[in-house]
């Protein structure tokens, strides 16, 4: 196993003195092209262990390691060129008057040539699919586009690692299949990937892995599969859980189920398994 | 109950383009209804929602033909001071509408405008924090606050102006599932304990089929179809048309039906009690 890109060390934070503990004495452990799901009830402290990650907030406790160096001691800037951080709202981050502008945004300040900003910029392009969206006003595209573009000017900066802090929150299904695909693409590249998102179908779908917060500690921490495993714990977090995995857990003595369903198939293969034949 | 709101033959477009992005509009809107307005990102959800309290044409210009009106007036011609006092609108992004450094002074805000005496504005902000959930928080600083908490905080401002019409643009996007659950709740009060109108865009489909008493579909800038969420997420060739997802339950129907079942399409589940009945007649002989 490759050493962990990632590493924080008995980390709290919180953001007033003597307030509560927002991030409460984490250990984390994430491994150079993971895909890792962050998942926990608002206010669980998702948001904040990423600003922790990328350098925005220093932990009142605790270390921080990316590549084995401790974060305390480098600037934001140096932190960027390894990680990058697409925000909860994207719309946030746009500012620029063309995509093209956006895209060479980060790299320009980073005293890279313009040669290699124009090769980057034009793989980003194309590798994101908004290559034919180049000179337009970043403001005035679609939702999902404008996910596109500051998803893309996050990749032109070449990270290791990508952090998408609910990169599908208000998405219509086509932009988050979109999105995640993205995400899909630079992980198969060798990029580790962090989702923050409250969508389990999501995590069952793209994760590999995945840590559960609350309250700022972690409750659970394994493989996307034996975190749904739990379905007791997940409970505390997701009262409601998706309407399939409720639909399942209605009818588990009937069909027989003792783990958690979370995909529409999955379910209607038990069903059909226990549907009589005609002709029995 | 009479008609509250009304659009007619209403088109738009945004100023410097030349597409409209809504398209000869109709409908009419019941007093104490509650609206999910859906479609495919860019169909013109978020414009509708803003053609309703005025902010468009008023803020953003453009060119308009047909009317708007809310509780009888025409969002053309009535201010959009007026027009908020009849109809609150929460926003997409609630970072977009918090501004102010303490979460009450956030929800007083608006009431402080109206001119309200003061043991009135605590009263109501009061109440509204009761409705959000958001006790305690009054001395936090609404940007600290998380995503779910902003969005609270945004619609229990646009409480305290007590509309009789709220319109709720994607108001879970960031929420978790309790949180989404909470806040459909809180909505489905308001309307049930004080006839409030509803609209909100979401793409939440198991809530809409849930809460909602009608569901209008936006394709394109037009009105693809108004009707019960049963008659909507039954139609599977108008939902693959407009790229809205149906519920789950209705996919398992559509899924077992793939494997050989007969279930008619008018008894596609849409609910999971209905989810449950159906599986278990499948089931019923073993």
């Amino acid at each position: 196993m490759a050493n962990p890109i990632i590493q924080v060390k008995d980390v709290s934070y919180c953001y007033k003195e003597n307030g509560p503990m927002c991030v409460n004495k984490m250990n984390i452990e994430i491994q150079e092209g993971d895909f890792m799901a962050i998942i926990g009830q608002n206010g669980a402290g998702k948001s904040t262990l990423m600003k922790l990650l990328t350098g925005l907030i220093r932990p009142v406790k605790g270390q921080i390691f990316i590549e084995g160096e401790d974060i305390a001691k480098v600037p934001v800037s140096i932190i960027s060129k390894k990680l990058g951080y697409v925000l909860q709202n994207p719309d946030r981050q746009l500012f620029a008057e063309t995509v093209r502008e956006e895209l060479a945004f980060g790299p320009s300040n980073q005293g890279i040539d313009e040669e290699e900003i124009k090769r980057r910029t034009d793989y980003i392009l194309e590798s994101v699919g908004i290559a034919h969206l180049a000179d337009e006003y970043p403001p005035a595209l679609s939702k999902g586009d404008r996910a596109k573009v500051v998803i893309g000017s996050v990749l032109v900066m070449e990270p290791k690692i990508i952090i998408l802090d609910e990169p599908t929150g208000g998405q219509d299904y086509i932009g988050r299949y979109q999105i995640m695909n993205i995400a899909k693409k630079f992980r198969q590249k060798g990029h580790t990937v962090i989702v923050v998102t409250h969508s389990m179908s999501l995590v069952a779908e793209y994760c590999d892995h995945a840590i559960v917060l609350c309250n700022g500690e972690i409750l659970l921490q394994g493989t996307s599969k034996e975190v749904f495993s739990q379905p007791e714990i997940l409970q505390k977090t997701f009262i409601r859980p998706p309407q399939i995995t409720e639909l399942a857990n209605r009818l588990k003595d009937e069909l027989k189920i003792d783990e958690t369903l979370l995909c529409v198939e999955e379910m209607g293969d038990r069903v059909l398994e226990h549907i009589p034949r005609k002709n029995e | 109950m009479g008609t509250i709101i009304e659009a007619k033959e209403f088109s738009y477009t945004y100023p410097r383009r030349e597409n409209q992005v809504l398209r000869n509009i109709n409908f009419k809107v019941q007093e104490g209804e509650f609206i999910a307005i859906m479609g495919r990102n860019g169909a013109g959800k978020s414009t509708l929602s803003q053609a309703l309290d005025g902010v468009i044409p008023h803020l953003h210009g453009g060119t308009v033909w047909g009317d708007i009106v809310v509780d009888g007036l025409n969002t053309q011609t009535a201010s959009v001071a007026d027009l908020a006092q009849k109809i609150g609108i929460v926003l997409e992004d609630p970072e977009a509408q918090l501004f102010t450094t303490r979460v009450d002074d956030e929800m007083a805000f608006g009431i402080e405008n109206l001119c309200l005496p003061r043991e009135e504005i605590i009263e109501r902000i009061t109440w509204a924090t009761k409705v959000v959930r958001l006790e305690g928080y009054w001395d936090r600083e609404p940007t600290a606050l998380s995503g779910g908490q902003k969005q609270r905080c945004a619609i229990a401002a646009t409480l305290a102006m007590k509309p009789k019409i709220m319109v709720l643009d994607e108001p879970t996007s960031q929420l978790d599932p309790i949180g989404t659950y909470e806040v459909f709740d809180v909505i489905r009060s308001l309307k049930e304990e004080y006839g409030m109108t509803i609209l909100i865009t979401t793409h939440k489909s198991e809530h809409i089929a849930e809460y909602a008493d009608r569901v209008m579909v936006l394709e394109n800038g037009q009105i693809e179809a108004f009707d019960t969420p049963q008659v909507i997420f039954r139609n599977a060739e108008l939902l693959s048309h407009v790229a809205v997802r149906p519920p789950q339950v209705s996919s398992l129907a559509a899924y077992l039906n793939s494997y050989g079942q007969n279930i008619p399409r008018n008894e596609f589940p849409i609910l999971l009690d209905e989810a449950e009945q159906m599986v278990r007649k499948l089931i019923g002989g073993k």
